[in-house]
């Protein structure tokens, strides 16, 4: 009896700290596995624009921000995921998700435990073109595009340069396929012609086998959905050793300072693209983030701090921390119409939105969300020039 | 001219590469055969041996190049092979009398010996890894090619390229130069006599005074000079990397296997069924039939028998096929 009595003490008193309103923002990306070079800086980034929020005083009438994390481990088997997930919203009680990160377990989580609770998850970095169509009940939203719009700009720039025909070979995982199909799909719609769509595995030694099939394939250029350290530039090494191909379309996993370097001459004249933005807020982003000692151009990070900042800010527009409120304003928040918040400027965002005023949260990305809900991306447009990746526009 | 396209596309793309393929599996399976022949085991540890020889090389090499020194026009990875065969020598005599003598001792079946050089390939894994690191290593310098694709396409005005890198030539001058040195030290030197005598029959060859420990030690050294060349003309042509050298134990096995284990003349024949099988088999063949064929027969799909992806399959099935029908293979080696 007494311990029931002090239980229930206790459950008093938790109530009671709740009520004086803190918000609580779970984390839940992949703090070990195989992204966790990325996450510290993703996690800094979400507290750093809690924090900005939680000391202006000014978020729902003087409520605090904290941050809770939870590791989704990034695995094939989503079990660790989806526990973690459980915690943060039967447990600790948070008001909204930040995550997940990778592709797979964020589709597990959303699913699970997410649609079942009513928990919004905003998403700052999986990118598959699978979550688009994913049934979500308005609780899912991402700040990064989806690999579905880099094929669509793809498309774009291949049909500009009097692209015909393309032969198309992926890194053999999800990432690699469903660009691969998106790039086929919206080059097809403009009447291009795929010749041939294959994967490659990485981690080989000789790639002759796989350039023979796509020489045979034929094709204006050859485009490599793969990765620059691995198995892509063996496929373009060997295409150019053997004459099967000279130009090469190169997507985001493509692009880095090491592949030209590694290829040299040959290289030049090829182009692709890469998500990123020449937004004004990037900059600022990326000095906050100097101050407090992390590389603000590590991937993801700015979709990160955008996460935390458009939870909160829908929090404020619907008056309430409750995600099944604040969740129909997200959209609002994100593309306006309104006054432009950029980072470091939530506080004012804030003030706006108590006193009536609409905004347009831009943030580090400048943050628009389509469709179901995802950003609509922006890419920057390379071409290789005398050895080096040139940035030549943004689309 | 649309034939002589044919040509050069099936040169360029099936017979270049597959000269070169087959020559690198030859060399390699000429070291299992060699073992198989004269010790009696399947050697496991043999892809991680090449491995560690190119391992050696690639740190010769960059050693070589901090100091400026260049082979010219070829790369200066062979100026360190010798070397780098003197070290994997060393390495695989050490592992014979710390590790094989003893079973040798005990007369270990066969089946036994196998799982210690299984033993021994985990540890010489790991040291390549320890050495060198897992990443993937480009150690070719000099001139790249001997043709180059758009040359060839200028110098003759047809639509397809042929290109012949020089790692290719080198790798098939070298694998040349060492088989006829193989068979000429089996055939006429004492100690080659002696090794295919103990091969034929050991207790004869006992009793008519031939020293087993030198015999062995002979084999050793063969064996890793073997090993180091292929892993050296495989990397310099294609690129070194420790696990893709553990994945060559498959096609190596399956060369010997098919040639007729402990048969050196088999080993090389096998080498050149498995690489020109495999590239044969993936290739997609609708060029050069759109060359060959009248225009109201060409083809619209790829004409590829097998997807890219199932490559090392191909050796698998060969394995398999040999293995049912003709247990000993082509060249009438020993049964396993």
């Amino acid at each position: 009896m007494k311990k029931l009595l002090t239980a229930s003490a206790i459950t008093a008193l938790m109530a009671g700290v709740a009520s004086a309103e803190e918000v609580k923002l779970g984390v839940l990306i992949g703090f070990t596995g195989p992204i966790e070079s990325l996450t510290p800086a993703m996690n800094a980034a979400a507290e750093m624009a809690a924090k900005e929020v939680s000391d202006s005083g000014k978020l729902l009438g003087g409520a605090t921000v904290v941050t809770l994390k939870g590791d989704t481990t990034c695995a094939i088997d989503t079990a660790a995921a989806t526990a973690a997930a459980e915690k943060l919203i039967t447990t600790d009680k948070v008001n909204g998700i930040i995550g997940g990160d990778c592709s797979g377990v964020t589709g597990a989580i959303l699913q699970n435990v997410a649609r079942p609770n009513g928990m919004v998850m905003v998403s700052p970095s999986a990118t598959s073109p699978a979550l688009s169509t994913a049934e979500d009940d308005g609780l899912f939203f991402r700040t990064a595009p989806s690999d579905a719009r880099e094929g669509e700009v793809m498309a774009d720039i291949l049909t500009e340069k009097g692209i015909k025909s393309i032969a198309l070979t992926y890194t053999n995982n999800d990432y690699g396929k469903g660009l691969a199909e998106s790039i086929a799909k919206s080059f097809e719609a403009k009447g291009g012609k795929v010749t041939i769509n294959v994967p490659h595995d990485d981690g080989k030694a000789d790639y002759s086998a796989e350039v023979a099939a796509l020489a045979s394939a034929g094709g204006d250029i050859l485009v490599v959905a793969g990765y620059l350290d691995q198995g892509g530039k063996g496929i373009i090494q060997a295409s150019l050793d053997s004459g099967a191909f000279s130009t090469f379309g190169l997507p985001g996993g493509m692009i880095g300072d090491s592949l030209p370097t590694a290829i040299g001459p040959g290289l030049d004249g090829s182009f692709g693209q890469i998500a990123g933005s020449d937004s004004v807020g990037a900059k600022t982003f990326e000095e906050m983030m100097k101050a407090i000692s992390m590389d603000g151009t590590s991937a993801y990070s700015p979709e990160s701090y955008d996460a935390a900042a458009l939870i909160l800010l829908a929090m404020q527009a619907a008056k309430s921390s409750d995600p099944k409120v604040y969740k129909e304003k997200i959209m609002e928040i994100a593309n306006g119409p309104g006054e432009k918040i950029y980072p470091g400027e939530l506080a004012k965002g804030l003030e706006l939105l108590a006193a009536g005023t609409a905004i347009d949260y831009e943030g580090a990305t400048a943050v628009t969300l389509v469709g179901p809900g995802e950003s609509a991306g922006r890419y920057r447009e390379i071409v290789v020039k005398d050895g080096k990746n040139e940035t030549v526009g943004f689309r | 001219m649309d034939v002589l396209n044919a040509l050069i596309t099936f040169l360029n793309f099936v017979a270049v590469p597959g000269l070169a393929y087959g020559s690198q599996l030859a060399l390699g399976a000429l070291g299992v055969t060699l073992i198989y022949g004269i010790l009696r085991f399947s050697n496991f540890a043999h892809g991680d041996t090449m491995a560690f020889g190119t391992a050696i090389t690639i740190l010769l090499t960059w050693w070589f190049q901090s100091h400026g020194i260049s082979f010219g026009v070829l790369p200066t990875a062979l100026l360190a092979l010798p070397f780098a065969i003197a070290a994997t020598a060393g390495v695989v005599l050490l592992t014979d009398r710390v590790v094989y003598r003893f079973y040798r001792r005990q007369k270990a079946a066969p089946s036994i010996l196998v799982i210690v050089s299984l033993g021994v390939m985990f540890v010489m894994n790991g040291i390549v890894r320890l050495v060198i690191g897992v990443d993937e290593q480009n150690f070719a310098d000099g001139g790249r090619f001997l043709i180059s694709a758009g040359d060839f396409k200028a110098a003759t005005s047809l639509a397809e390229g042929l290109a012949i890198k020089s790692t290719q030539a080198i790798t098939v001058i070298t694998a040349v130069v060492v088989v006829a040195l193989l068979f000429w030290f089996l055939q006429k030197t004492r100690t080659g006599k002696s090794m295919r005598a103990f091969s034929d029959n050991e207790d004869l060859a006992l009793l008519s005074g031939i020293n087993p420990d030198r015999v062995v030690q002979v084999t050793w050294i063969i064996a890793a000079a073997l090993a180091t060349i292929a892993g050296v003309l495989y990397g310099l042509d294609k690129s070194f990397r420790p696990f893709t050298y553990y994945q060559l134990l498959l096609p190596i096995f399956a060369a010997a296997i098919v040639g007729g284990l402990g048969n050196p003349l088999g080993a090389i024949a096998g080498g050149f069924v498995i690489a020109f099988s495999e590239v044969m088999v993936t290739y997609a063949w609708k060029k050069v039939a759109t060359y060959v064929l009248p225009e109201s027969l060409a083809p619209d799909s790829l004409l590829q028998l097998l997807s890219t992806d199932y490559k090392l399959a191909v050796s698998f099935v060969i394995l398999i096929i040999v293995l049912l029908f003709a247990p000993t293979g082509i060249f009438k080696g020993k049964s396993i």
